[in-house]
C-alpha cells in the first residue's frame, strides 16, 4: 500500500467517521438531556438530504442557498417532531416518548416515499468539490473529502463552545441532570430542549447534505444503515457526551474503512465489526468510552 | 407597619388519594423570617413547592406582593421558571445541586434569569463571603463536596438571582451541629441585609429561635402559629417538637 492510497483510506475513513460523529451528536444530545432515544432522527438527516435535493437540482437554486435552506426546513422538522411527538409525554413514562419516537420514524420514512417515491435520485456534485487537487508525494485529494470532515470538526467544536462556554449550554448540561433543579433557577426548561433538538437536526441535515454529496444520491431510506452506525458511535463514545459520540463515529468510521482496506477479503463483514465493537464495548464498558454513571436522582 | 408580600388562603395539595396539604393560610411579610415546621410528613415541603409552582395546587388566593413594583401577582398556576423573575427563589430539600457542574457553574446557573455580568460577578463574592468553603472549591464539581458544603451551594445558588423572598427547605438536614449553628447565622445575615425568608425545618428549636414568625404544620394543616418566642414557650410545641 503505497501513500498516496493509505492517504486517501485514512481521507476517507475521517469523512465517514465525522459524518457518524455528527449524526451520534444529535442523538446523544437529545438522550442525555430526555433519557430518549430519538429514533426520528436519522429520517431527520434523509429530509435533509432530501431538501438540498429538492433546492438545488429541481429548483435550480445555487448550492450555497440551497444548503442553508435545507438546513434550515431541516430544524424546523426536528423542531416539529419534538414538539407533536414528544413535548406532550413530557411528564408521561419514559416508555411513551420512546413509542412516540418509533411511530414519528415511521411515519417520516413512509411519508416520504408518499411525497418523494422510493426511487432512489442522483444528485448532481458541484464539479469544484469534485475536481481532485494534487498534493506533494503523488497524493490526491478531491476538496469534498477534505470539506467533510472539516466541516463536521468546526460544527462540532461550535457546539461544544456553545455546550461549555454559553448560558444556553449551562442550562442544557443542568437539565440532563435535574430538570425540576434547572427550572427553580428560572430556565425555561422546554425552550433549551427545543434548543437541543434544533441543533441536533441543523447537524443531522449537515451530515444528510453532506452525505448526498459524497454518495450522490438520495433515497427515502438512505439512513438505515448510517443512522444505526452513528447510533453504536453514540452508544460506544458513552451516550449523552458530546466529544465521545464524535470519537465514537471518527472510531467507526477507521474501523469500517481501514478493515477493507488491510483485508479486502473480509470487506462483506464491515457492518459486522461495527456491531462487534458495541458488544465489546458494552461488555467491558457499558457507560461507553466517555460516558459517566447516571447518578441516581434523589 | 409590616406590609405583605406573600399571602395564601386555603391552600391544598393532592397526591393521589393523599391530600398532603389542607387548606394551610398563611402570611409573609417583607423583611420577616417565617418558619413553618412540622414532623416529616406533615406537608411542609409540599407547601413551599406548591408556592415555587412545583407541584399542582389549589387555593383561594396565592398572591405575591413584589417589593419592586409593589403590584399584587397572583403566582397560583404559575410556572417555576416565573417564580424566579418574580424574585422569589429556593433552595430545595436535598439541596438539588447539579453534581457534574462545577460549584461557580452551580451559581452561574442560580443567576440565570440576569444577564448584568458585573452584579453577578460581585453578588458570587458576595455568596464566597457568605460561604469561604465555596471560594477554595470553585472549581471542583459539586458531586465532590461534602454534604455541609452542597448546602451552603445550595443556599448561594439560590442567593444569585437576587431574590426578594428566599425559601429554604430543610436547610439543617443532614448537617454536623455545629455546621447547624452555622447556617441558622448566615441565614440571619442574609435576612438582615434586607431578604425575606420562609423556612421550613424539623429543626424546630433552632427555627423557631431565628424565626420572627412560625406556624406549625400538623398532618398538612395549621395547628398553630405565632411569633418564634411564643412557639418556642408552647407547652404543646414544647412536648411535641423540642423534646420536652
Amino acid at each position: 500500500m503505497n501513500l498516496n492510497i493509505f492517504v486517501q483510506h485514512f481521507i476517507n475513513a475521517l469523512s465517514l467517521g465525522s459524518l457518524y460523529g455528527l449524526v451520534a451528536v444529535g442523538y446523544t444530545m437529545v438522550y442525555g438531556i430526555l433519557r430518549l432515544i430519538n429514533f426520528a432522527h436519522g429520517d431527520i438527516f434523509m429530509l435533509g438530504a432530501y431538501f438540498v435535493y429538492f433546492a438545488t437540482i429541481v429548483y435550480h437554486l445555487p448550492w450555497a442557498i440551497g444548503v442553508i435552506i435545507a438546513i434550515i426546513l431541516t430544524t424546523i422538522c426536528g423542531l416539529l417532531v419534538d414538539r407533536i411527538a414528544y413535548k406532550p409525554l413530557r411528564e408521561a413514562p419514559r416508555i411513551s416518548a420512546l413509542i412516540s419516537a418509533i411511530g414519528v420514524s415511521f411515519f417520516i420514512e413512509n411519508f416520504a416515499v408518499v411525497v418523494f417515491t422510493g426511487m432512489p435520485r442522483p444528485v448532481v456534485q458541484p464539479p469544484i468539490l469534485m475536481k481532485p487537487i494534487e498534493f506533494s508525494g503523488g497524493i490526491r485529494l478531491i476538496p469534498l473529502g477534505i470539506l467533510v470532515p472539516v466541516v463536521s470538526f468546526v460544527l462540532v467544536g461550535a457546539l461544544l463552545w456553545l455546550l461549555y462556554r454559553t448560558k444556553p449550554g449551562l442550562a442544557m448540561r443542568a437539565i440532563s441532570f435535574d430538570i425540576e433543579a434547572t427550572r427553580m433557577m428560572g430556565v425555561s426548561v422546554n425552550r433549551i430542549i427545543a434548543l437541543a433538538f434544533g441543533l441536533g437536526s441543523a447537524l443531522a441535515a449537515v451530515a444528510g447534505i453532506m452525505w448526498a454529496l459524497r454518495y450522490p444520491r438520495v433515497e427515502p431510506f438512505m439512513v438505515m444503515t448510517p443512522g444505526i452506525k452513528a447510533f453504536i458511535a453514540a452508544v460506544f463514545g458513552g451516550i449523552g457526551s458530546v466529544p465521545g459520540a464524535m470519537i465514537g463515529g471518527l472510531i467507526l468510521g477507521f474501523v469500517e474503512i481501514m478493515s477493507v482496506a488491510f483485508f479486502p477479503t473480509l470487506s462483506g463483514y464491515k457492518d459486522a465489526f461495527a456491531f462487534l465493537l458495541l458488544i465489546m464495548i458494552l461488555l467491558f464498558r457499558p457507560t461507553g468510552l466517555l460516558g459517566e454513571k447516571l447518578e441516581d436522582k434523589i | 407597619m409590616s406590609s405583605p408580600m406573600l399571602k395564601i388562603d386555603g391552600l391544598n395539595v393532592n397526591y393521589g388519594a393523599i391530600h398532603a396539604v389542607r387548606d394551610v393560610s398563611l402570611e409573609i411579610n417583607r423583611g420577616e423570617i417565617v418558619t413553618l415546621i412540622g414532623a416529616n410528613g406533615a406537608g411542609k415541603s409540599s407547601v413551599i413547592r406548591s408556592i415555587m409552582g412545583l407541584v399542582k395546587s389549589r387555593a383561594n388566593e396565592m398572591t405575591y406582593i413584589s417589593p419592586r413594583t409593589n403590584k399584587a401577582v397572583n403566582i397560583a398556576g404559575k410556572p417555576a421558571e416565573e417564580h424566579v423573575k418574580l424574585g422569589i427563589s429556593l433552595s430545595p430539600e436535598g439541596r438539588r445541586i447539579l453534581p457534574q457542574l462545577t460549584v461557580e457553574e452551580n451559581l452561574q446557573l442560580g443567576a440565570y434569569i440576569r444577564d448584568d455580568a458585573d452584579g453577578i460577578a460581585s453578588d458570587m463574592e458576595y455568596v464566597y463571603s457568605l460561604f469561604p468553603r465555596l471560594k477554595e472549591r470553585h472549581k471542583q464539581k459539586g458531586s465532590t463536596l461534602s454534604g455541609g458544603e452542597q448546602q451552603m451551594l445550595a443556599v448561594g445558588r439560590a442567593l444569585m438571582s437576587r431574590p426578594d423572598l428566599l425559601m429554604l427547605d430543610e436547610p439543617s438536614l443532614g448537617l454536623a451541629p455545629i455546621l447547624v449553628d452555622e447556617v441558622f447565622a448566615i441565614i440571619r445575615e442574609i435576612n438582615a441585609q434586607g431578604r425575606t425568608i420562609l423556612l421550613v425545618e424539623q429543626n424546630a428549636f433552632a427555627a423557631l429561635k431565628a424565626a420572627h414568625r412560625a406556624y406549625v404544620l400538623e398532618v398538612g394543616a395549621v395547628s398553630l402559629s405565632g411569633t418564634g418566642a411564643e412557639l418556642l414557650n408552647n407547652p404543646k410545641v414544647r412536648a411535641a417538637y423540642l423534646g420536652g
